[in-house]
């Protein structure tokens, strides 16, 4: 995905609340989202529709529940200067591998950046050498030593 | 607390999202072969251990138009990192804010913290913000910016 190449969508006034009000506290019930639908004083089933759209534009990635880091698994920070000749088959590689969740390039010396998440340091530590000698660059791993944000979702300001 | 094997099942089915269905509990229960009550009872018991932080809409900043993603990065004093960090990961236009190890020579920089914006004015704007903030204390800092993203899943949980 290209970044330069998005384009932005316009939501309705339902489909921004959705979207602002609803990213923490989704209702533990058996109906949570005719829940939803009390609070914003429409039906389910409007819930149910913008969302169903709103998933559809990959607006909302999902719903569903936010993991604090390290909680489940063990996981880091990943980085290789790749040469640019390479940048297009390493990325490749890194993005093909099940554990890699997040892979990204940046404009810097070390232009490619990502997450790996494993069962445990072992499986961890095993990955870490695996691309190292997939690709014979070396790999700086950046594991999270202290959290300093309290996450309660993403303001948006529309 | 260590999760037991429900609990990874249930992480499983619901890691691309909660089915978008009246009954969305009684979808998956059905699927792992348990009552609806017992996810749902899971699922409070994760958000009161604190493995799970918040359950909800997760918006995708790109289509919302927050297309400049800056990872800033400072080089801050071991002393006072913890204080600013909490300073930092307290700031609006923060999503993310940690301390990781410095790995010298080549990488000086032991906090993290990623700041959207709509266009890379806005970013250079916050960061100049957390600048401020640092005062003397900032010793270095850069904004990587990203130009491509090449994966972006959720969590996912490899057995």
């Amino acid at each position: 995905m290209n970044v330069q190449t998005l384009h932005t969508v316009s939501l309705n006034e339902t489909q921004q609340r959705l979207l602002n009000d609803f990213q923490r506290h989704f209702p533990l019930s058996s109906n949570p989202y005719a829940e939803i639908a009390e609070q914003l004083g429409i039906s389910e089933q409007e819930v149910l529709q913008h969302l169903k759209e709103l998933s559809k534009q990959k607006v909302i990635s999902r719903i569903g529940a936010v993991f604090r880091p390290h909680s489940i698994g063990r996981s880091t920070l990943a980085t290789i200067h790749v040469p640019a000749i390479r940048l297009a088959e390493v990325a490749n590689y890194i993005s093909s591998l099940p554990e890699v969740n997040h892979n990204y390039e940046r404009e810097h010396y070390f232009n490619l950046w990502f997450v790996i998440t494993a069962t445990d340091e072992e499986h961890l530590e095993d990955i870490l050498n695996e691309i190292e000698e997939e690709t014979g660059l070396s790999v700086i791993s950046l594991p999270m030593l202290e959290d300093y944000h309290i996450d309660l979702g993403f303001k948006l300001c529309f | 607390m260590k999760l037991d094997n429900l609990d990874r099942q249930i992480i499983q089915a619901t890691q691309t999202g909660f089915p978008l269905n009246s009954k969305p509990y009684h979808v998956i229960a059905e699927q792992l072969n348990v009552t609806p009550q017992e996810i749902m009872l899971r699922f409070q018991r994760m958000l009161e251990m604190g493995i799970i932080r918040r359950i909800g809409a997760i918006p995708n900043h790109y289509k919302l138009g927050f297309t400049a993603n800056g990872m800033s990065v400072w080089n801050v004093s071991d002393e006072v990192v913890d204080e600013y960090g909490k300073k930092i990961g307290e700031l609006p236009f923060v999503s993310h804010c940690y301390r990781r190890p410095r790995h010298l020579p080549i990488w000086h920089f032991n906090l993290f913290a990623m700041v959207h914006g709509k266009t890379r004015k806005e970013v250079e704007e916050k960061i100049e913000q957390i600048a401020l903030l640092l005062g003397e204390n900032d010793l270095d800092h850069q904004i990587l910016y990203s130009t491509k993203i090449l994966k972006k899943t959720g969590l996912r949980l490899i057995d």
